[in-house]
């Protein structure tokens, strides 16, 4: 029932239709996610980005290879650790970074921060802070996708930690038993906060948490965006076509600690120089010049102009206004309610 | 559809909360109705008979055992243009599904900043008197009082069941709505369709009285009424209020009749700690105290969960006599 792909040669037709464009913008959204949590790193320790971020350097690869897999009016969840899959769809960096520093002019306004970045308009329906909650909405949205029979497709991020939790397992039956288009994106980066998935899991391979909901599913190398594409698109015309959900398990790697300053000690220097080999916005690079669709220096000018549009929304958003209290009460509430 | 007079028409509270559902699913294509053995076997208590034969599968649906699923699931509908109901058959299943309710729901539309309303609607069914033990007899109506951008309702009578449920299912934030497993045979005059339609604004006054001001929820409002119709015949007058809306908490109806009658009697089938009495109490006096004629008084259940024994599940859930009792006492006092 598994179908890992990490040892196979890609070979799909998905991926031979990639046209030069294509490939600089998967390679683009990849170097947009990778400046954009840079500079929220940068932005947090001069006290611009208050409480706490959950940064995804490392996994870029997951973020775009997956949206870029979707349409525009499919639905998405995310975890706390998503910036990554807003950037991917679009979420205008300016807006997000308010968010991020909890001014006026952030997409929620200042009143949801790093864990709660949601943009309806992107169908960004939400970014749950408590492992695993995200995955009943997605299902949620994924009935609301089948009874309305557009063939959107419902796709929800989510960390290793959260297999283990009772609102994976109850997600992955209801979208099981009812066939509903979701796709459930699992990011393994191997790490549940501080802890090793090896001392959490009973085995490495989270894609057999699928088998007890008679679910297909795929394991990828999570840092190869093109695979990513390729295994979250099969996925992707499966529920589609009526196909029901399907879990992708993609294999990646969180450069950096859990949170805020955590530097990750925990963590063996060789496992780390291992993935940092492997990094995914380096493959990238070495995809698109290998491809044909940039030459190095074309690639050093991709980065060079993501690096200044990013450092400009960060700039910009610096200098919105704080909400006013009046923001809180009417978001709480349709109506206002009297006081 | 406007209702008439021809629509007033007797009918238990069970059949009320059917009618609401029903008239809000003709009313509504986009309200989907959700719960554990909701659609064939029509609910547990045969409240949702007839549903699925009416509004087929796909708008009822029976659900796993699998409330954090089905629960976080009508979030998932909500935001995306639905109107789900869900039901949980009994109140004291809100433990397994308390964080999509609190972190999720309750604060979805304000982490996004206003951007997603959150139109659901989550039916429970609590209160003992049924035998169901510790675990099945839990109202549950003060487990969600903290939490803001929720609203929570509780039907104290046929005509709040069918009001208050069509209230919640139109409105555009998420609505718990509490029903009481004791009151499903309990009689009362409803006025079907539009006529019927609650507001969710707050205490309803259901008997006039000027000795004291009786507030209570659920299966102590017929409790009430009860021991105010004994209490009248001994020549004292009391002010029955149905509170209705728990949240939020609407306390002027009740400010305006503590400062006619100087008397304040809480009841509760919950316990004592963390219950709304206390904070209905600690409203009313931090606004009239000086209309106060005795300090308020609260009648709630003992401090231990409610036995299964008859004899003492009995004893400890409040009724018209202890209520009578009480007030008695009170008025003795003075």
């Amino acid at each position: 029932m598994i179908d890992d792909r990490r040892e196979r040669p890609l070979d799909s037709s998905r991926i031979a239709a990639l046209d030069s464009d294509a490939l600089i913008a998967l390679y683009r959204t990849m170097l947009r996610i990778r400046e954009f949590e840079e500079q929220v790193h940068r932005s947090f320790l001069v006290g611009l980005v208050h409480g706490t971020t959950h940064l995804c350097q490392g996994q870029e690869a997951v973020a775009t290879g997956a949206v870029a897999a979707l349409r525009n009016d499919d639905y998405v969840t995310c975890t706390y650790r998503g910036h990554g899959a807003c950037i991917a769809r679009c979420m205008p960096p300016e807006a997000a970074f308010a968010e991020l520093f909890g001014r006026a002019s952030g997409v929620s306004r200042g009143l949801g921060g790093s864990m709660h970045m949601t943009d309806v308009s992107r169908g960004l329906i939400g970014s749950f802070g408590i492992v695993g909650a995200a995955l009943p909405c997605a299902v949620g949205a994924g009935l609301s996708a089948q009874l309305d029979g557009k063939r959107q497709v419902s796709l929800t991020f989510f960390g290793d930690g959260a297999t283990n939790i009772g609102a994976f397992h109850e997600a992955m039956n209801l979208a099981a038993i009812w066939s509903l288009p979701v796709v459930f994106v699992c990011e393994n980066n191997l790490y549940g906060e501080y802890t090793p998935i090896k001392a959490t899991t009973p085995f490495e391979d989270l894609a057999r948490r699928a088998a007890a909901y008679d679910m297909p599913a795929i394991i990828v190398d999570g840092n190869d965006v093109l695979r990513v594409y390729d295994a979250v698109g099969d996925a992707v015309v499966r529920a589609r076509n009526g196909g029901g959900p399907t879990f992708v398990e993609c294999k990646t790697y969180r450069q950096r600690g859990h949170s805020r300053t955590d530097p990750g000690a925990y963590r063996p220097k060789e496992e780390v120089a291992a993935w940092l080999a492997r990094d995914p916005v380096s493959l990238g690079r070495s995809t698109v010049v290998s491809r044909g669709a940039l030459n190095d220096e074309e690639a050093d000018g991709l980065a060079a102009e993501v690096r200044r549009e990013i450092a400009a929304a960060a700039e910009a958003a610096a200098q919105a206004p704080w909400p006013d209290e009046d923001t809180a009460w009417q978001a709480t509430y349709s109506g206002r309610i009297a006081q | 559809m406007t209702g008439t007079a021809q629509d007033v028409r007797e009918m238990t509270y069970r059949e009320a909360i059917r009618l609401a559902l029903a008239e809000e699913m003709r009313r509504d294509p986009r309200v989907v109705f959700m719960g554990e053995d909701v659609a064939a076997p029509g609910g547990i208590f045969k409240i949702t008979e007839g549903l699925l034969e009416e509004f087929g599968p796909a708008r009822v649906r029976d659900t796993p055992i699998s409330e954090t699923a089905f629960v976080g699931a009508a979030l998932g509908l909500a935001v995306t243009g639905y109107r789900p109901v869900v039901e949980l058959m009994f109140s004291d299943f809100l433990g397994v599904c308390f964080d999509q309710i609190v972190n999720a729901i309750a604060k979805h539309r304000f982490m996004s900043g206003g951007a997603m309303s959150v139109p659901l609607v989550v039916r429970m069914i609590g209160g003992g008197g049924l035998r169901f033990g510790a675990q099945h007899s839990q109202t549950g109506e003060s487990w969600l009082l903290p939490f803001p951008g929720l609203k929570i309702v509780a039907a104290g009578s046929p005509a709040s069941a069918h009001g208050l449920l069509k209230a919640a299912i139109r409105d555009d934030d998420p609505v718990v709505v509490i029903e009481h497993k004791g009151l499903l045979g309990l009689k009362g005059h409803v006025r079907a369709g539009d006529e019927g339609l609650a507001e969710l604004a707050g205490p309803e006054v259901l008997r006039r009285g000027d000795a004291v001001t009786v507030v209570a929820t659920l299966a102590m409002v017929p409790q009430a009424l009860e021991a105010a119709e004994r209490l009248a015949a001994e020549g004292i007058s009391v002010e029955v209020i149905d509170l209705r809306v728990l949240r939020p908490l609407a306390i002027d109806p009740i400010l305006a009749s503590v400062r006619r009658t100087g008397r304040l009697v809480l009841i509760e089938e919950q316990h004592r700690l963390g219950g709304w009495g206390a904070q209905v109490a600690a409203e009313v006096v931090e606004r009239a105290w000086g209309d106060f004629k005795m300090p308020p008084r609260r009648i709630t259940l003992p401090d231990y969960p409610l036995p299964f024994s008859p004899a003492l599940e009995d004893a400890a859930r409040p009724n018209a006599q202890r209520i009578g009792e009480e007030i008695r006492g009170m008025l003795a006092a003075v």
